[in-house]
């Protein structure tokens, strides 16, 4: 290991690591809405979307990331109609396809995590806070949801853990995150192996926080 | 307990026997997604000037040669890896990779140049229709000086690790916006989508891009030679493999000597590249 050359280039890599975080933090932000969202669909008695949320669920789930990514990116842009939308303010940044393609993936993720999460509370539970004259949306706020919340919390953790690791494909739609900095300092370099490892460790120190907090609010609210 | 040594006795063997393949068999690397120089068929098989010309040059060398594909991020990192024993993949000689690698003479040169949809603003430049940054002077000056103020703002599009994303990045324009991709091929999408206002490439690949796809892309600006963009493209060869390198100096003066690199660049290219 050649300490001089990686503390040449760690500034580079450090800084890219925001856009990592970004990506990361946005993705998983919107992502838990749309996760909700169709976790809720999921219990719907309607039968469209039920089917809605199903296959929603279904296809996200059973294709590469990095084939959601590049359909939205270079599939959508060779549309043309698309390209002569309103939609091609938003279609044509890399960095909002890169969001985008997270966030209906991890969307996906977590719609099964927080489904299978309000399917574990007790039904006792709900028919108290019923008996005891709440609502029904005072029911899935006050009861439902910090229960499911709590329920999902080691899964969730895990979801994050795969989106931090899931922002590197970032990188393969020309965005400058630590996976796409590395690969731009080997290219005049030449020398991947100390470069990936100081990028890797990067992920790591990252992922080791994720893991901790998770931890840390599990013994919070746990039993 | 017998079996076991045997077997580990086979392993070493043949690991042995593969690591010291006789000097008479070379691996070549290609990247395979940069035609007309190398790219592949509908049927998966490399085709393409470099890879015509290895052939050629193997057969003069009395060579058993394999060509291998490699993604044109790790082509280097893969022959110093010893991946492959020579890379022929429209690498051009520069002074950045003869750091790291060595190169035989030069076999074909071909210009830079820059290219738009059409209906672009970037069209109808004003400038000499070719510029070698090694030679300088006024007319280069000014050249660089008014595509410096056409790129101003603009997005410009190349693959990633190329002597264009040098020559963009070298501050020889001003200060555009670079961005990379893996593969040219995603460069023409992002170009004929619009997401890029210019690509630059070698001449060649865009309009081999224009012809096969239909698009309306058309070349722009100066072809561009010297300087960043390296002297001609040559073999790359690892820095301890003088043999290897004498070999295929030798293979290339035959080819060139025959004839045989100018036939293959015209039925590439549509023109003599030799050099």
């Amino acid at each position: 290991m050649d300490l001089e050359f990686i503390s040449e280039h760690f500034p580079r890599l450090l800084k890219a690591t925001k856009l990592t975080i970004e990506l990361t933090s946005l993705s998983l932000f919107f992502g838990v809405f749309v996760g909700v969202f169709f976790a809720i669909l999921r219990t719907s008695k309607n039968k469209i979307l039920f089917f809605i949320s199903y296959y929603y669920s279904y296809i996200f789930r059973g294709t590469p990331l990095l084939v959601q990514i590049f359909i939205i990116y270079f599939g959508l842009g060779q549309v043309e109609w698309i390209r002569e939308s309103f939609l091609w303010v938003f279609l044509k940044e890399p960095y909002s396809c890169a969001i985008l393609a997270f966030t209906l993936n991890t969307g996906a993720y977590s719609s099964e995590i927080f489904r299978s999460a309000f399917e574990t509370i007790n039904k006792g539970v709900v028919e108290a806070a019923e008996s005891l004259g709440l609502n029904k949306i005072n029911t899935f706020f006050k009861i439902k949801l910090p229960i499911a919340i709590r329920q999902s919390l080691p899964a969730y953790g895990n979801e994050m853990i795969l989106m931090l690791k899931g922002t590197s494909l970032a990188s393969t739609v020309t965005l400058l995150d630590l996976t796409g900095v590395a690969k731009h300092i080997i290219s005049t370099t030449f020398r991947p192996v100390e470069v990936f490892i100081v990028a890797g460790s990067i992920y790591l120190l990252m992922t080791f926080i994720i893991h901790n907090v998770i931890k840390l609010l599990e013994k919070k609210y746990g039993y | 307990m017998n079996i076991f040594k045997k077997i580990i006795l086979t392993v070493f063997t043949s690991l042995f026997l593969i690591s010291s393949s006789n000097a008479g068999s070379i691996k070549i690397g290609t990247e395979g997604a940069y035609p007309p120089w190398n790219s592949k068929n509908e049927a998966g098989q490399l085709i393409g000037f470099e890879v015509d010309l290895a052939n050629w040059l193997c057969i003069y060398m009395a060579a058993d040669c394999t060509i291998v594909e490699q993604d044109w991020d790790g082509m280097i990192p893969g022959l110093i890896m010893r991946k492959y024993d020579a890379i022929m993949a429209g690498m051009s000689i520069t002074d950045e990779r003869m750091k790291v690698i060595n190169f035989s003479q030069g076999y074909a040169d071909e210009v830079a140049q820059l290219a738009v949809m059409k209906g672009s603003s970037l069209e109808g430049m004003d400038t000499p229709s070719g510029i070698n940054l090694s030679l300088g002077g006024s007319n280069v000056k000014s050249a660089l000086k008014t595509l410096t103020a056409a790129l101003a703002g603009k997005t410009v599009c190349v693959q990633t690790a190329t002597i264009h994303q040098n020559f963009l990045e070298s501050g020889d324009v001003g200060s555009v916006t670079v961005r990379t991709y893996k593969t040219q091929d995603e460069v023409n999408l992002d170009l004929s989508a619009g997401r890029c206002d210019a690509a630059l490439a070698a001449a060649v690949a865009f309009t081999d891009y224009a012809e096969k796809s239909g698009k309306p892309v058309v070349l722009v600006g100066p072809t561009l030679s010297g300087g960043a963009f390296g002297n001609g493209v040559g073999v790359g060869i690892r820095k301890d493999d003088t043999d290897l390198l004498k070999a295929f100096n030798k293979a290339i003066d035959q080819a060139r000597k025959s004839g045989k690199i100018s036939e293959l660049a015209i039925k590439w290219f549509g023109f003599d590249a030799s050099m």
